[in-house]
């Protein structure tokens, strides 16, 4: 199927009709995703929001329960979005890291209701990257600027159209009621050839990387690696993948709300016991955890990188904390570490 | 830039080779255009990755805090002032802590470099002094470094180290006094505008703490919004009146001690206007004190200081 780009904001109107759309809109120097009123606030086609899109199904803080006690007795509300939603425009990164995420939230000892019905009423539409950024290495974490894993509709970019290709039911069931076109073969053609033409050129080589974090958690390499980290939180909040959280309560005497916030293994905070006692005492063990979080500990526990290789880490860091060049350091490692 | 690159690099070297210092704190090529990275060299091997370029943002001053051996540190106007103020605090021990100065007449902003380019990504920069070359795919955009600067870069007057062991380059002339001609527009907007604007920019903050652990002067043991018992603040981003009473209390406590470096403002992600506020609390110590963090050795700190004849005339209605 396909779609003029000057007809995208009439096609968003329609679907505002019968969904929440959230697009990208313009937000001072960059983008972030929020429900469009109008079709012509979606702006479509620029590169990665400035957060990703875990926060529209994990929002930072997310209400789980409110609750009152009063003469009459206990109160308590569990809200629930279960909106019809169609999120749009969204890159294939970021699409991809809600399977990682996926893993986490659903899996057979826990199933969370709150992301599951956010997950399960969202018509996923997704934008391939005909030109990534310098900083993108989607290609070196199993994933590529036209995957469609996490995606119901992807849209590829040919000039003055995108060209749609059906993913899921879900996705064949939103563009029937969008009344989209039948794509030519021309049109399919160019889709081909945009794909053909975009180019990942930054390259991670993870060869051998999981095997060498196996056995380096004592690596004096550590000692260095975290040495100009601030430990603030910047890379983990803004990263698509990173899941961390705490429930707190916000409690003014008996009414109050058990709120989900994000949470970052970057503060000391994060594994400070009740004792006192922190096993993570410095910056050191915090940003070890980071690495092995998502490059060993999520491939032992579900069989794939935690990492989707937005580049958000890399262009927000305030000190140019670089995970590529990490990442080469750590595999380049000699120390031994098998006695 | 390259001659005082190459200076840095012969100067750590030289300290690393006497044995005179363990470590020598300055910057590396960064990974990205425009970025200069923090670097800790311990051997003259190491010694030649450091750098001097336009993205040598960072205030190092935050890496030297009660730290052990002799360090050197290459430092530039507004890490200088940081350090003398951390050295009053008794966090730096002057001794141990040799400074390589370097003159700066300012670093560049990315965030101005974006919205020039309107998104379009930075794949390579030329550096021609009073004019910066920005290449990236299918373009080329020449443009004044005076336009692409950090606005803390623009107002500072400091350029000049006020302290060093050793200096690489030249002094540059003095600057004219600042005008605070931003605070004064923001002082002169009512309560109700003043805080639809707070509202507005806190609304952006998503308490990842960037500006707090960027900042040299931020270095409580336990930051009073880690706290848990009792809970000072709400954990919470999506409550912006608590994102403002964090930045509020993080501003009011760095009060004549904030050398207006703007790395705060640097760091944020989220791009907030953080240094308005800082700057505002720059102004009052110096209206109010006539005093300036971390410009002289010899002067005690604004607010560590009692005179009996403090006019205070906040508290006194004459």
């Amino acid at each position: 199927m396909i779609v003029s780009k000057k007809d995208i904001p009439n096609l968003l109107d329609k679907m505002i009709a019968e969904y929440e759309v959230i697009a990208p809109v313009k937000k001072d120097n960059f983008t972030v995703f929020k429900p469009v009123a109008s079709g012509t606030d979606a702006v479509v086609g620029e590169g990665n929001t400035k957060l990703p899109a875990k926060e529209l199904f994990f929002p930072q803080s997310e209400k789980l329960f409110s609750y009152s006690v009063t003469e009459e007795g206990t109160k308590l509300e569990a809200p629930m979005d279960d909106k019809k939603k169609v999120l749009f425009g969204v890159r294939p990164c970021d699409a991809r890291s809600l399977k990682l995420l996926d893993n986490v939230f659903d899996n057979d000892k826990f199933q969370d209701p709150y992301y599951l019905t956010r997950r399960e009423n969202t018509v996923m539409v997704g934008i391939g990257c005909n030109s990534p950024a310098s900083t993108c290495f989607c290609t070196s974490v199993n994933s590529g600027p036209f995957d469609t894993s996490g995606l119901d509709l992807l849209l590829v970019d040919t000039g003055d159209a995108y060209v749609v290709e059906l993913i899921t039911e879900k996705g064949k069931a939103l563009a029937d009621q969008a009344g989209l076109t039948a794509a030519s073969d021309a049109d399919k053609t160019a889709a081909a050839a945009a794909k053909e033409a975009a180019v990942v050129t930054c390259q991670v080589n993870t060869d051998g990387l999981k095997a060498k974090l196996d056995v380096n958690f004592y690596d004096p390499i550590w000692e260095r690696i975290h040495e100009k980290c601030l430990g603030c939180g910047a890379c983990t909040y803004l990263c698509p993948t990173c899941h961390c959280f705490d429930i707190v309560d916000d409690a003014v005497d008996c009414t109050g709300c058990r709120v989900r916030n994000w949470d970052s293994c970057a503060f000391p905070l994060f594994t400070l016991h009740g004792s006192g006692h922190n096993p993570r005492t410095s910056n050191k063990e915090r940003y070890r955890n980071r690495i092995m979080h998502k490059f060993k500990y999520f491939v032992d526990n579900f069989n794939e990188i935690g990492c989707v290789g937005c580049g958000r880490c890399i262009k927000n860091c305030p000190v140019n904390m670089d995970i590529r060049v990490v990442l080469e350091n750590i595999r380049g490692s000699e120390a031994r570490l098998d006695s | 830039m390259q001659a005082i690159a190459a200076q840095v690099k012969e100067a750590a070297k030289k300290l690393l080779e006497d044995k005179k210092v363990d470590l020598v704190v300055g910057f590396a090529e960064g990974s990205l255009p425009l970025r200069g990275t923090p670097f800790f060299a311990r051997t003259p091997e190491e010694a030649n990755q450091l750098t001097w370029n336009r993205g040598c943002e960072n205030n190092l001053a935050n890496f030297l805090r009660k730290r052990e051996g002799k360090v050197a540190v290459v430092a530039k106007g507004c890490d200088v002032r940081s350090i003398v103020a951390l050295t009053k605090e008794n966090q730096i021990d002057r001794d141990n802590l040799y400074i390589i100065g370097v003159p700066c007449d300012g670093m560049v902003d990315r965030k101005k470099v974006g919205k020039l380019l309107g998104g379009k990504e930075v794949l390579e920069v030329v550096d021609q002094g009073d004019t910066i070359v920005l290449k990236g795919n299918g373009f080329a955009e020449t443009a004044k470094l005076a336009d692409l600067l950090h606005n803390s870069c623009i107002d500072c007057r400091y350029g000049n180290p006020v302290v060093y062991d050793e200096l690489i380059g030249t002094l540059m002339p003095e600057k004219a006094e600042e005008d605070f001609a931003e605070i004064k527009a923001f002082e002169a907007k009512t309560t109700a505008e003043r805080r639809a604007f707070m509202t507005e920019e806190f609304s952006k903050c998503i308490r990842c703490y960037a500006c707090r652990n960027a900042c040299p002067m931020c270095y409580c043991t336990e930051c009073f919004v880690d706290c848990s018992q009792p809970e000072w603040i709400g954990k919470s981003a999506a409550n912006v009146q608590d994102n403002i009473l964090f930045q509020a209390v993080r501003v009011f406590h760095s009060a004549g001690r904030c050398a207006d470096c703007g790395a705060c403002e640097r760091a944020c992600p989220m791009g907030i206007n953080l240094r308005l506020l800082t700057r505002k609390l720059v102004k009052d110590v110096k209206v109010l004190f006539n005093a300036e963090a971390g410009v002289s050795m010899d002067d005690k700190a604004a607010m560590a200081t009692f005179a009996a004849d403090d006019p205070e005339p906040f508290l006194v209605k004459e």
